[in-house]
């Protein structure tokens, strides 16, 4: 431990890339790896709060690796579940996020009544697209983390530093066939926040995101009527609404549309309505005026 | 579709990139900053595999920054970008190559002279006058190969970079409507408006 420290004094900061794989055996081969201990943060945090690591197949394409598998042509093929619309935008009331309940594996109908928002805790939100076990798996993960910051530093952890726990975890598998599109959201002490992080690594912070296949229809209908100043009412029912009509153009998405608002006291689940029911419902309505 | 450029004028250099970050055919944010100050007197503009980009120039900003604080100075642009050069070569040679392409631009605190360094994400590392990555240099280059000259004033150099910008809003298929665009001198790094 006291070589280590030493060491990181001469050394600069090692890659950020990839450590919380190797982040466990570093020390075996005294590598200039870089891990907890040279940073002196948690040299007496027991092991168990460590990342969890995953064993990589050691070749030089991990994906390759599992291709007899998820090819087309493979027989038993794990089909990986994709096929999502989701949402989430700001505005002067909060965070609305909206989402879809459809899981899809190829052509085939897995589910409808999934659940693509995940409660990390009561003020953070993240949703699901994309694979739905990683995004399950890396965002339970992410809850432990948040909980352990809460518990090392007597706060709760900013939106900013959880999506860029999600980012650097998720980055570290980086090409290994990981896939995820997950926008974290919640209200900090700077306000409601909204981020985008996927399983490029990539981390992006708007007003307005949406994931998923459907996105680019729930884009058409979310951009012509988004606002900063929209009543809590009126954002429920557009982002309810551009779920819907992606829902309606996207086959791989479908069933349910949730629907949650982020509010400085914590997200409220605002509900979950069948898209046949606002099919007919909005259906009846007049359709807006253009001019 | 991802634009950077870089112009040098007489104490200054100037920086353009280009603020659109899109996903396949999806346009994701409008208004993002592709550049992290190193430190004072040098930037760093970044394009390329998403993901990769960020963490590598937070990665190469967090060294700069640590350099300053362990040895009291900052490193200077051609050192800096001695820096980049040898952890992209690094990369290169490992299982997970970062595939960023960079511009390295900053000035001398004292004389004020400035410096620009055009790295790829092979390790290429050139110093050149007026630099471009990505389809701009195809559209830009000869704009900046007439028009550039030694000792630009900042309103020159503002001039020749409209010029550019004006080429790709005509020419460039890809539809880049915001770019952002910044200043490094002897006072820092600032935002400029275009």
């Amino acid at each position: 431990m006291e070589t280590a420290a030493r060491r990181s004094v001469f050394s600069i900061l090692d890659a950020p890339a990839r450590l919380s794989i190797h982040g466990a055996n570093a020390d075996s081969d005294g590598d200039a790896m870089l891990n907890a201990a040279d940073l002196g943060l948690s040299s007496s945090a027991p092991l168990e709060f460590a990342h969890p690591t995953f064993a990589i197949p050691p070749i030089a394409n991990p994906v390759e690796f599992l291709k007899h598998q998820t090819s087309i042509d493979a027989k038993n093929r794990i089909k990986i579940q994709h096929g999502t619309t989701t949402l989430a935008f700001k505005f002067n009331h909060g965070v609305i996020v909206a989402v879809d309940s459809r899981a899809t594996g190829g052509s085939y109908i897995a589910s409808q009544t999934v659940k693509k928002v995940i409660e990390i805790n009561p003020y953070l939100l993240g949703t699901m697209a994309g694979g739905a076990a990683d995004c399950s798996y890396w965002e339970r993960e992410l809850a432990r983390r948040c909980r352990i910051h809460e518990l090392n530093n007597k706060e709760r952890i900013s939106v900013a530093a959880a999506s860029k726990l999600l980012s650097n975890m998720v980055y570290a598998y980086k090409g290994m066939g990981l896939s995820m599109g997950t926008m974290v959201t919640g209200w900090d002490k700077t306000g409601p926040q909204l981020y985008y992080v996927d399983s490029d690594g990539q981390r992006l912070k708007s007003d307005l995101f949406s994931v998923g296949s459907g996105s680019t229809y729930a884009y058409g209908v979310l951009d012509a009527g988004y606002k900063k100043d929209l009543t809590v009412e009126e954002a429920i029912d557009l982002a309810r609404r551009a779920i819907f009509h992606a829902t309606f153009r996207d086959a791989y998405s479908g069933g349910f549309v949730s629907v949650y608002h982020v509010k400085e006291n914590g997200w409220e689940f605002i509900n979950r309505l069948d898209v046949n029911d606002l099919y007919y419902q909005y259906a009846a309505e007049p359709k807006p005026k253009l001019l | 579709m991802e634009v950077l450029l870089g112009i040098t004028g007489k104490d200054f250099v100037l920086t353009a990139s280009d603020a659109t970050t899109a996903r396949g055919i999806v346009v994701q944010n409008r208004g993002e900053d592709k550049s992290r100050a190193l430190n004072k007197h040098n930037i760093m503009l970044y394009s390329g595999e998403a993901g990769d980009t960020t963490q590598f120039a937070e990665y190469i900003q967090c060294n700069t920054q640590l350099y300053r604080i362990r040895n009291g100075l900052d490193l200077s642009t051609r050192a800096v970008s001695s820096y980049v050069r040898k952890e992209l070569a690094t990369s290169l040679r490992s299982r997970n190559p970062y595939t960023v392409n960079l511009l390295v631009g900053g000035v001398d605190p004292a004389s004020g002279a400035p410096e620009l360094y055009w790295l790829d994400y092979l390790s290429s590392c050139v110093k050149l006058d007026y630099a471009a990555h990505g389809y701009a240099s195809y559209f830009c280059m000869s704009t900046m190969d007439r028009f550039w000259q030694p000792n630009l004033s900042l309103d020159e150099a503002l001039e020749l970079l409209r010029k550019c910008l004006a080429e790709l809003k005509v020419r460039f298929i890809g539809n880049l409507p915001d770019f952002t665009v910044k200043v490094v001198d002897k006072d820092g790094i600032r935002v400029v408006q275009i």
